[in-house]
């Protein structure tokens, strides 16, 4: 019986980059524009879906894959606006693999514009998986604080897109946009931040043309 | 908190080698664990230990190498370690930094008994 010792050199998370990247190439292909939301549970992402699929009625077509460990709650708020929702449960998972989305996406109909995956709500696990997203949304509420992003740099870091929610309890919280906006320029330039009501109907503009932008952009690319 | 799927996919490697290279046990695993890989390595060992038990890596020893984050930056060439949540550039303070090293999540080699 013998040893030998040999280099190996494996991702680990070489099989998910690889399901995230054959995603991504399908979404492209047919022209849907997919956005990955992130955070904490409770930091209102599903209320501002709700608030986006008001605001795209008539103008684009939404669709919605929802991620929670339980239940199909989020999924039947999504539908109640008229909106394809489908509901991943992980059964006790952290976080949405890209496996988990592609088993979904032969559901997703053809004439779709875009896609939004509602991750479950974690601000750890979640940003080391991508789902072949073009664009990754990172939520912080207002009542979470605002010394997050330096508390949780990796979901930061891999974002896109800063979006402040629950901007209606800034007068009753030491929660200062500022400072959570500089911290996580600090760790992201270039990050692009909005600050926004969704259950108020603040700021939701600015928001939902930066989806739109990011839409025609995708669609010229790929043209 | 996902080091016990992340365990399943270094298992995934382990068999496929052993069975690469004929060998009956797996005696040491080595893994490169970026400080912002988001996992905790203990959390690692642990289930590592767990998952073992009656495979063919039953008595390895799991070995973790943890990798600080190294960034560079492309307007200075600067290179540094970080330790902080700060990624500017210590030399020059220019703000587009690259991660070059840190979030990596690697099975880096093994030992097999043949």
């Amino acid at each position: 019986m013998s040893t030998k010792t040999i280099a190996v050199v494996r991702d680990l998370l070489a099989t998910n980059k690889q399901a995230a990247a054959a995603i991504r190439q399908e979404l492209r292909s047919r022209g849907i524009l997919c956005v990955n939301l992130l955070s904490s549970p409770g930091s209102g992402k599903t209320t501002l879906l709700e608030s986006l699929a008001g605001r795209f009625e008539g103008r684009y077509r939404m669709a919605v894959i929802e991620g929670d460990i339980e239940t199909e709650r989020d999924a039947e708020r999504i539908r109640a606006k008229g909106i394809p929702a489908w509901q991943i449960t992980t059964g006790g998972a952290c976080h949405l693999e890209a496996k988990m989305v592609g088993k979904v996406l032969g559901e997703v109909p053809a004439a779709i514009d875009l896609l939004f995956i509602e991750n479950v709500g974690n601000l750890v696990c979640p940003a080391s998986y991508d789902l072949g997203e073009e664009v990754r949304c990172v939520l912080l509420s207002s009542p979470e604080g605002d010394d997050k992003p330096a508390k949780y740099p990796q979901a930061f870091l891999s974002a896109d897109c800063l979006i402040l929610t629950k901007s209606d309890l800034l007068p009753y919280l030491p929660f200062d946009p500022a400072k959570a906006a500089a911290e996580a320029l600090a760790i992201k330039p270039g990050l692009r931040v909005f600050t926004v009501s969704a259950l108020r109907d603040e700021g939701m503009d600015a928001l939902a043309a930066y989806f739109v932008e990011a839409l025609a952009r995708l669609r010229s690319a790929c043209a | 908190m996902h080091e016990l799927s992340l365990v399943a996919s270094v298992f995934d490697v382990l068999e496929e080698k052993a069975r690469e290279h004929g060998a009956t046990r797996v005696v040491r695993v080595v893994l490169k664990v970026g400080v912002m890989a988001g996992v905790v390595p203990d959390l690692l060992e642990s289930a590592f230990d767990i998952y073992k038990k009656g495979t063919l890596a039953d008595g390895a020893r799991l070995e973790i190498v943890v990798v600080p984050v190294r960034t560079r930056c492309p307007d200075c060439g600067g290179e540094a370690v970080r330790e902080d949540a700060d990624f500017s550039c210590a030399a020059c303070g220019s703000r587009r930094i690259e991660i070059v090293e840190g979030r990596e999540l690697v099975v880096e080699q093994i030992e097999l008994e043949t």
